[in-house]
């Protein structure tokens, strides 16, 4: 097994000088997956912060072959590709050699409007590894709530106001419409765990059909942080069991270490509130003064789910 | 070799799997669904070599195929209506992106109210998207378009999508006999052993769909514009390369009893059949009218339409499809643009006929010319009409 410093001197195929912000989480991640490549790679990009700002003609951060076409079907730009690969190497028009396929889209890319272009790529079995990355928002056209943006979270369309207190519904449950589909590897990752992401992502691509890896990736703009803070956030993230990291291979769940920590010690697990404190987006529920019900409501929501995935992992 | 009856659907999946694509995206919709049938049935019996990517929506076919052509590949779809419109946006992208998928277009009226019965209004709705459009009059014409449409397509000074309709059950669920060609003729007309386009390569990584600016945009659609007028020799050199294969002579504008016409129909597709027996019927008695069927509808062939509309005195754009709150037709609009530029400007009547399948009987394209001819011998154009409605 690579060490995290094994890793660190590999080569990364996203380059910096592109225009992702100070800070930014998603940037991080796509540096931490391109350290995953062993093999060919090709990127298929859905629309959002990560295309716009990798690819502004005439640059490209990118220094392996990278497709955009929409927002909402990424999914199924990559099966198309990949089954372009397969016929042309049947065909011996290329050679004869595996190219790994990732498609990367965002949350609203995502858990919205590219919801049905991912499952029917899902279910078909393409041979792709799909990152969402969760910023918690539509970040690239100005912080709109997406079915990934979390309960009570201000955002531009879902403002806290005098009397509606931010997002009135809770996060989609992705992780469970996905393993709903019975593929092969899905996992959650944060930038703050390089190694689990990394290896994550090996695995994603080193297994036969589909793949999913969910990652909480911050943003410093949208959820109102400083730029030095967004990966200690994704680590706060898992430390809260906001975004637990585990792995369902073949249906079966296991429980990744950070997380494990946690399961196996109750009282490392840190109260939403340190999450909630850290982010602008969230100072409604303290502000003008304390919303003691939906921190309740929230905490709640969390501890269940963080309930059935403990289940689900057997710890 | 000798003929075969098929439906138009049909000698679309027969052309189809002539030129075995690498992959076939593509959704059911009536009145295309044949073709997604037929080309599976080819697929499920190893006839042809493709990846069948039998996606969840249009939106999702066009998407793939984008995909698989950058990857490479030769891709073809097909759809109709709510599809095509479904894949609106990505219809756009499949031209500026150059990827040359070709795509049957079934055509067929569009929603509310639904109705699945011909109509042309649903590929014309993406005139403006850079894709090649073209209209099939029979099946032999489907059929050998469809062959065609590839070569013109992937031709590297084109490199665009191409759309081949016919008119929905009019064609595509109508049994015609159509005289096929082989397997190997079809190889060799299409250059023999293909490489790969390969432009997702590894080896050579490059990023495709970039965002550009105010500063390139302009320059990217330029392309688009300039691979568009390219493509008009290349269609006019691959019509004359399949004349000398098949002997079927074809032109992106075309002419019945033009040559001493004084008054001309102009349409597209399968109406052009019961024109051509107005007419007869019409010239038996006298009359010297002719027909102007616009094959290549994108791009548009201005010229050669200039030159058959030259010495005639009134034309009569006769189309089924239709456009809310415009000064005229569709295809009229291309038509009077063209004619403004004529030294003497002929009379014009437009008319709107047959939506949703409506049939228009060969005696109502004679009352359509009479009604017409009246009114240009009183010196005088007709406004936008629409033939058969009841108001
Ligand atoms: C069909 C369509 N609808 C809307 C948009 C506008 N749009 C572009 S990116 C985006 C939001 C992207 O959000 P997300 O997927 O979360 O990625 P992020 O920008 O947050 O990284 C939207 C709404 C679009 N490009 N296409
Ligand atoms: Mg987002």
């Amino acid at each position: 097994m690579p060490t995290l410093k094994d890793y660190a001197k590999k080569e990364v195929t996203f380059s910096g000088g592109h225009r992702l912000c100070a800070g930014c989480a998603a940037g991080s991640m796509a540096r931490q997956v391109t350290m995953a490549f062993d093999k060919p790679t090709v990127i298929c990009n859905a629309t959002g912060c990560l295309e716009v700002a990798s690819t502004i003609y005439p640059f490209t951060a990118w220094e392996v072959p990278w497709l955009h076409v929409a927002f909402e079907n990424t999914s199924a730009v990559a099966s198309g590709v990949e089954a372009a690969y397969k016929a042309m190497r049947r065909k011996h028009m290329i050679k004869d050699e595996h190219i790994d396929i990732i498609a990367f889209g965002g949350d609203g890319g995502t858990f919205d409007i590219g919801l049905q272009s991912l499952s029917g790529a899902l279910e078909r079995g393409h041979d792709f590894l799909y990152i969402c990355y969760d910023n918690g928002a539509y970040m690239n056209t100005g912080i709109q709530r997406s079915g990934g943006t979390p309960f009570t979270a201000s955002t531009t369309t879902s403002p806290a106001g005098t009397v509606v207190p931010g997002k009135g519904q809770f996060k989609k449950p992705l992780m469970d419409i996905v393993v709903a589909h019975r593929i092969p590897f899905v996992a959650t990752a944060v930038p703050a765990e390089p190694k689990d992401l990394i290896e994550k992502v090996r695995q994603g691509l080193d297994v036969e059909g589909p793949a999913f890896i969910h990652v909480d990736a911050s943003c410093t703009r949208g959820q109102r942080f400083d730029p030095s803070l967004s990966i200690e956030i994704t680590r706060l993230a898992v430390q809260t069991c906001i975004h637990p990291l585990y792995r369902v291979v073949n249906g079966e769940y296991t429980m990744d270490r950070p997380s494990l920590r946690i399961a196996n010690d109750p009282s490392k697990k840190k109260s939403i509130e340190e999450y909630l404190k850290s982010q602008g987006r969230f100072r409604h529920l303290y502000k003008p003064e304390r919303q003691d019900d939906l921190i309740r409501m929230f905490q709640e929501d969390i501890d269940k789910r963080w309930e059935e995935i403990r289940t689900k992992c057997g710890v | 070799m000798s003929k075969i009856a098929v439906t138009g659907d049909d000698a679309i999946a027969q052309a189809a799997k002539l030129v075995n694509p690498d992959v076939v995206a593509a959704y059911p919709i009536t009145p295309q669904t044949i073709i997604v049938e037929r080309f599976s049935d080819f697929v499920a019996d190893g006839e042809v070599d493709t990846e069948f990517v039998c996606v969840e929506s249009e939106h999702s076919a066009m998407s793939a195929c984008i995909g698989a052509s950058t990857a490479g590949g030769r891709v073809f779809t097909s759809s109709a209506s709510a599809g095509l419109m479904l894949m609106y946006e990505i219809i756009q992208i499949a031209s500026s992106s150059r990827t040359p998928i070709v795509c049957a277009v079934a055509n067929r009226a569009i929603s509310g109210p639904i109705n699945i019965h011909g109509e042309q209004t649903d590929q014309l709705l993406f005139r403006d998207s850079g894709w090649i459009s073209q209209f099939a009059e029979t099946n032999q014409e489907a059929y050998d378009q469809t062959i065609m449409a590839f070569k013109i397509g992937e031709h590297p000074e084109v490199l665009l999508p191409v759309a081949v309709g016919i008119d929905g059950f009019i064609l595509s669920h109508a049994i015609e006999g159509i005289e096929p060609v082989t397997k190997d003729s079809v190889y060799n007309f299409l250059g023999g052993e293909r490489k790969s386009t390969l432009r997702l390569d590894p080896d050579n990584p490059v990023s495709i769909g970039l965002l550009h600016l105010q500063d390139y945009y302009m320059e990217a659609r330029a392309q688009v514009r300039d691979a568009q007028q390219r493509s008009k020799q290349v269609i006019i050199d691959t019509f004359n390369e399949w004349k000398n294969l098949t002997g079927r002579q074809y032109n992106p504008v075309e002419s019945y009893k033009m040559d001493d016409a004084e008054y001309a129909f102009v349409t597209m597709g399968s109406g052009a059949g019961n024109a051509r027996t107005a007419i007869d019927e019409l010239r038996a008695k006298g009359e010297k009218v002719g027909l102007i069927k616009v094959r290549v509808y994108r791009p548009w062939f201005g010229e050669e339409f200039s030159n058959l509309t030259k010495n005639v005195k009134g034309v009569i754009t006769v189309e089924r499809a239709h456009s809310f709150g415009s000064p005229g037709g569709i295809l009229g609009q291309d038509v009077k643009s063209t004619l403004f530029d004529a030294k003497q400007t002929p009379y014009v009547a437009e008319y709107c006929y047959g939506l949703g399948g409506r049939d228009c009987l060969v005696k109502e394209w004679v009352e359509i010319y009479n009604r017409s001819k009246q009114s240009f011998s009183e010196g005088k154009s007709l406004p936008y009409f629409w033939w058969g409605v009841r108001e």
